[in-house]
């Protein structure tokens, strides 16, 4: 589905990827891991085309085309979704009204018709049901006054709808206790078929205990420097980060 | 002295004894003393205080014609599209300063919905208890106007009385044969515990440039109920000086909402007299202008009792190279105990050459009030872009939402749906934006 090859990118100048090799194949969640600042949330926020990052070397290729050819917008058209570590408040503008235009904007972009309200309306009550979410939530300003975890519980709403190849998961635990956090974690695990993926970027174990990994990758220093599978998770949760640092030193 | 000054005050001398109301003393002596005022403070210029930022020289040197004449040739479809067509409404429409009685519809039945012509010789008693009265003497584009108006809008609401339906206020300027210059003036007298809705509208359908000077008078007695909006979405090469004045006696409600989308140059002086105990204030307005525009609200706020609120808000998008200015002044008098003024001005640039001037002004002079201004100069926030796109809504509809979604709450005290649709509907364009939906 998505081929990751030797990305490199910075921010400023400061040089943050240093060459990132990933590959991952539809039906399969990879974990994303690694100490604070080696570049987890850059990863993420360059396959969803944040113009911030420069992009200085290397490819990412999604079904066959060139990811970094195409606008934010256009991503999101052909399936790729981020659940953002800090979703941003748009006071004014409602839920359902912003998901509303983001489906069917993201039909238009790929030549279809619009959503029937009905449909739509169907969709959001059984969504809302699923992340057991109040249906007030809809005619709320879009994460306008939210607490952490409505926010991320919104944001899984919105992968619901939207119903993407690619979901990338930017710390989606941080900021969740341990209810939201079940139903959050059930959510994503309801929504996985075997033509979808799922790409989970966390600091810690724990969300990995609910959603399970078919591939751990450990992100040290802007490089892929561990791969395996959820042993190395458990494997990070009892030992800490020093060791990957110190062999990477 | 400028010249267009000269010729005002030259052809006064013509235009006197024919303007409505000449036979009424009191009018005439109105209209010679603020006539002399004007010949002593001419036009204003960039180095007076109140028009730092705005300079009138460019729209001040065409050669305008000052005595206008109507315009039997407009027809009702001429018109159509500036009027809410799918409302009924009472409507008053003038055409270069003349009414225009085959395209109005007016009443006289349970209360006045009229001309100020009429009323000037109807009514003596009653222009001479209100004219003049809420607009200030000394304010050079008020005494220009109480010297050559002769017509316009009269409104008059009895006590307990609630107009059935919204009343529309339309002036018209078709000026094929060159500039003109056009003063027009609103007598709006809404009385104990009555109600009434206004919409009001300057457009120029010509293709020449046209200068109005326009006062509008409304007096809120106890307990009356007040909506009064304006649109101005006028054409480029209009200019308008829009001076509405108005007083409120105790626990009287009023909303100005001026909604700004067009003309070449815009200036609202828009003046509150709270002048009884618990009286509401109410003013918002949006602001949305691009290339070669300006547009200027310069507010007053005159809290003169205790325990009155007011409420003002405004916000403005400026795209190409636009000029907005606010300049909200809020006066809480030593008597004016348990004041509750709000003020905030809130603007957007959505390009590098827009500029705009920003200025709260608070005196206040008593001790127990509560009084909040604030004003924001930004740009659209990279990140709420970023998360908007990331959702599959192109750059332009997600600057579009963004935008409307600033801009919105400005409408809220909108009472007439047709109106805020219609709004709505301008805002969308505008922005360039397709808005299947309200916010």
């Amino acid at each position: 589905m998505i081929k990751i090859n030797n990305l490199q990118a910075r921010v400023e100048d400061k040089e943050i990827l240093k060459g990132i090799n990933l590959e991952i194949n539809p039906g399969e969640i990879h974990a994303i891991m690694g100490p604070n600042g080696s570049g987890k949330s850059t990863l993420s926020n360059v396959i969803a085309g944040r113009e911030d990052y420069e992009v200085t070397g290397g490819s990412i290729d999604f079904e066959g085309e060139n990811l970094l050819d195409l606008d934010p917008e256009e991503r999101a058209h052909k399936g790729i979704f981020l659940s953002f570590q800090y979703p941003v408040e748009i006071p004014g503008v409602t839920v359902s009204n912003f998901i509303k235009t983001a489906i069917n904007e993201s039909r238009k972009g790929r030549g279809q018709e619009p959503m029937e309200a009905r449909e739509m309306l169907a969709k959001m009550r059984e969504k809302t049901a699923l992340l057991e979410m109040d249906k007030s939530y809809l005619s709320r300003s879009l994460n306008e006054g939210f607490s952490g975890g409505e926010k991320k519980r919104n944001e899984i709403f919105q992968m619901a709808m939207l119903e993407p190849k690619l979901a990338i998961l930017d710390e989606t635990d941080s900021g969740l206790d341990i209810d939201a956090l079940r139903i959050v974690a059930g959510g994503v695990n309801k929504l996985r078929t075997a033509d979808n993926a799922v790409m989970v970027i966390t600091h810690y174990q724990r969300l990995l205990d609910y959603i399970k990994p078919d591939f751990v990758h450990v992100l040290y220093n802007g490089r892929i420097v561990k791969s395996g599978g959820p042993e190395l998770a458990h494997e990070l949760e009892e030992k800490g980060y020093d060791w990957i640092k110190a062999e990477n030193a | 002295m400028t010249d267009l000054a000269q010729d005002l005050l030259s052809s006064f001398v013509v235009a006197e004894p024919q303007l409505n109301g000449s036979r009424n003393l009191g009018v005439v002596h109105l209209r010679k003393e603020a006539l002399d005022r004007f010949e002593t403070l001419g036009f204003p210029t960039t180095r007076d205080e109140e028009w730092k930022y705005t300079n009138l020289k460019p729209v001040l040197k065409h050669n305008y014609r000052i005595l206008l004449k109507g315009d039997d040739a407009v027809s009702f479809a001429d018109i159509k599209s500036y009027l809410l067509s799918d409302l009924d409404t009472y409507k008053l429409v003038f055409i270069n300063g003349k009414y225009s009685s085959w395209l109005s519809d007016s009443t006289h039945q349970e209360f006045d919905v009229c001309t100020f012509a009429a009323a000037l010789n109807k009514y003596p008693d009653i222009i001479a208890e209100y004219l003049g009265k809420a607009a200030p003497k000394g304010e050079t584009f008020v005494d220009l106007n109480t010297a050559f108006a002769d017509d316009g809008a009269f409104i008059r609401v009895k006590a307990s009385q609630t107009v059935d339906k919204p009343i529309e206020i339309l002036y018209l300027t078709t000026n094929e044969n060159g500039p003109s210059f056009s003063q027009v003036r609103n007598l709006i007298i809404v009385e104990q515990n009555a109600e009434v809705q206004i919409v009001e509208r300057h457009q120029n359908i010509g293709d020449q440039p046209s200068f109005t000077n326009f006062v509008s008078e409304v007096f809120a007695a106890r307990d009356a109920r007040v909506s009064y909006y304006k649109v101005q979405n006028d054409a480029n090469e209009a200019t308008l000086v829009d001076n509405t004045h108005v007083v409120q006696k105790e626990t009287s409600n009023v909303h100005v909402g001026t909604y700004t989308f067009g003309g070449k140059l815009v200036r609202n002086n828009l003046h509150f007299y709270s002048a009884g105990t618990h009286a509401e204030s109410h003013m918002d307005g949006i602001t949305i202008i691009g290339n070669g525009q300006t547009v200027d609200h310069h507010t007053l706020v005159d809290h003169q009792e205790p325990n009155c609120y007011s409420r003002e808000l405004y916000k403005g998008i400026y795209l190409g190279k636009s000029h907005g200015i606010f300049n909200g002044k809020v006066m809480v008098r030593q008597k004016a105990q348990k004041t509750n003024a709000f003020q905030q001005n809130d603007n957007i640039l959505l390009s590098d050459k827009a500029k705009v001037d920003t200025k709260p002004q608070l005196e206040i002079f008593a001790d127990d009030v509560r009084c909040s201004h604030g004003c924001t100069v930004g740009q659209l926030d990279r990140n709420a872009l970023f998360y908007l796109r990331s959702r599959g809504i192109p750059k332009r509809e997600a600057e579009g939402l963004m935008t409307y979604a600033f801009a919105a709450d400005a409408l809220e005290y909108v009472k007439i749906p047709q109106l805020e649709k219609r709004l709505n509907r301008v805002i969308a364009e505008k922005l360039g934006i397709n808005l299947e939906f309200t916010l």
